[in-house]
């Protein structure tokens, strides 16, 4: 356990350091002094207005930048720091594998998930500042929730950097998983479903297997719980969910899609060449 | 101590390592030579667990890849280029003792030894070290320890004269009760420092040697240099090996580490047009000196008992 924390906190004091930390932080930070700036709290969308509002549009770009900057960034730093020889070195001092790659996994998660919180938090204390309610119901989801999308995409980004030798490969790889999973947010399902080769129950399926379109349904139902934007597909979500089923679901299935990906890349690091 | 049995790596096709079969003991300080891509840093690897391998690998009878803490506990590193680490010295230093249960404050000392003033550069990022300076950490981490083994990669090579010589007296220091392996493409770089040599080529040990030296690592030789005329470049050369010259620059004198002799005549031969006198006497230590006359001595009794005449 001694050696997971001082991997954890290696792995946080060499990240507080890098360029991407600081474009990271300053972006999160940036979005939501945008969003007070030009009065997002005083504009009303879908019956929305105040904080609620604010919070409804940081989470939805969250979800736009988050899962990009979380799958390059981890795969960028860890096989970056692979073909550096950083892993040669600092794996040739007596730690663990096992506390070497899930402490790095800490250290990052607190890394990848402070910034994005921290800026939410800001927005209460602004808020609180200025004397605007506080839907603490929604604060408190949404930060599962982005809890949840930093876990599933961390995941993800370290089995990439698992498999790939390279920074190049890795780079690609992590690209081309976003991508996927874009497609399959719309274009495809969209394509697919227009054909008709498959029921719609498949389609949305296969949605639901989509982390990235798991967290977008969720969010769309915390201020539309029936999902009327989604169309048919709310049916089949809903009869198999429940509202507050679905909830669970959207926080429970990235999580453990992301630390079983996390697994599997602990299984291949521990059998493979290290450096 | 160290057991490789048919020892072998492939990368996709690339046969690196190719049936190596080696026994080091305690004690032994190898040079581990061989062109670029001979196979010695794969074989390094090998030894510290990193990479999976065909064939049988034990550090005193643990596989370094199974018991990975208990055998890299033992075992000092030092890498031929320093990792890119952003993390502040002390962290480093912290960090890497509290791994292997080591004291920070030794650590600190033989950074100190090696002319490393650790508190000066303690909040200072390890990558923005200059070369010699994260040599000198890096030195200082892997001795700073109880390790039975030190694996060295060129870890000489960033290091001015100086702190090459200290470093040679903390090799000395630990040559009863360590295993050393210095690894370099060049045997004159370490050739002083070891009594074996295992040349390794395409990924065979071409060549194992045992090396006769009777110069101990910690031991000196005094030298005296007297130049034809004054030259800046000449001045400059002795000037970094911390000799020092008489007023009109002709006349030079220093110390040279036993283990670094080599290198000095190879430097001093880039010089030789200027040389016209060079001498370089071992300095005995009492002991030394002592058993020394005391030789001679019985040469003369023994001369004299033969019926020669001693002067």
């Amino acid at each position: 356990m001694k050696q997971l924390w001082l991997t954890a906190r290696l792995d946080i004091v060499e990240s507080l350091r890098a360029r991407w930390f600081m474009i990271y932080t300053g972006v999160f930070g940036g979005i939501v002094a945008l969003l007070f700036l030009f009065g997002l709290t005083e504009s009303r969308v879908l019956g929305f207005i105040g904080l609620s509002r604010l919070l409804v549009t940081y989470i939805q770009l969250t979800m736009a930048i988050l899962p990009i900057f979380v799958l390059i960034t981890t795969v960028r730093s860890v096989a970056g720091d692979r073909e550096a020889g950083v892993f040669e070195y600092l794996l040739s001092l007596p730690v663990s594998l096992g506390a070497w790659f899930w402490g790095k996994i800490l250290g990052r998660y607190l890394v990848v998930f402070a910034p994005v919180f921290v800026a939410m938090l800001a927005a209460v204390g602004i808020a609180m500042v200025k004397g605007i309610e506080i839907p603490w119901d929604m604060f408190g989801y949404y930060t599962a929730l982005l809890a949840a999308m930093a876990a599933c995409f961390l995941g993800l980004g370290m089995l990439i950097s698992a498999v790939a030798r390279s920074t190049d490969m890795a780079q690609g790889a992590a690209f081309m998983t976003w991508l996927v999973l874009l497609l399959f947010l719309d274009l495809i399902l969209l394509g697919v479903m227009i054909q008709g080769r498959v029921a719609p129950e498949i389609a949305v399926g296969v949605a639901l297997v989509n982390p990235l379109q798991v967290f977008r349904t969720a969010a769309l139902a915390l201020f539309d719980p029936q999902l009327i934007v989604l169309g048919p597909a709310a049916f089949v979500i809903l009869d198999t969910f429940g509202v507050l089923g679905y909830k669970l679901f959207a926080i429970a299935y990235p999580t453990l899609l992301g630390l079983l990906a996390a697994g599997l890349g602990y299984f291949i690091f521990r059998r493979g060449d290290l450096p | 101590m160290i057991r490789c049995e048919n020892l072998s790596k492939s990368f996709r096709r690339a046969r690196v390592l190719d049936g190596i079969n080696l026994d080091i003991a305690l004690g032994e300080r190898i040079a581990l030579i061989g062109s670029n891509g001979a196979g010695k840093t794969t074989l390094i690897r090998c030894l510290l667990g990193e990479y999976v391998h065909d064939g049988l690998v034990t550090i005193d009878g643990r596989s370094p890849r199974q018991e990975r803490t208990k055998v890299l506990g033992a075992i000092g590193f030092v890498p031929q280029l320093p990792p890119p680490l952003k993390m502040p010295v002390g962290q480093l230093i912290e960090f890497s003792a509290s791994l292997s249960g080591a004291d920070p404050r030794q650590i600190d000392a033989i950074a100190g030894r090696l002319g490393l003033a650790v508190d000066d550069i303690r909040a200072r990022p390890f990558i923005k070290l200059s070369g010699g300076m994260k040599q000198k950490l890096l030195i200082a981490i892997a001795l700073g320890r109880d390790a039975k083994l030190l694996i060295m990669d060129e870890p000489a090579a960033n290091l001015d004269p100086e702190a090459r010589k200290i470093f040679f007296d903390l090799l000395a220091e630990r040559q009863e009760s360590a295993t050393m392996i210095i690894s370099s493409h060049r045997i004159d770089e370490v050739a002083a420092l070891v009594n074996r040599v295992i040349e390794m080529d395409l990924g065979k040990v071409v060549l194992d040697d045992k090396v006769a030296d009777d110069v101990s690592l910690s031991g000196r030789f005094a030298c005296r240099l007297v130049a034809r005329r004054a030259d800046a470049a000449l001045a400059k050369a002795l000037t970094a090996w911390q000799f020092t010259a008489d007023t009109a620059g002709l006349v030079w004198q220093g110390e040279v580490a036993g283990p670094d002799r080599l290198r000095f005549i190879g430097m001093i031969s880039r010089y030789v047009a200027l040389i016209s006198d060079l001498n370089l006497a071992e300095i005995l230590g009492a002991d030394e000196a002592a058993a020394l006359q005391g030789g001679r001595a019985k040469d003369a009794l023994l001369a004299v008992a033969d019926g020669e005449t001693v002067q």
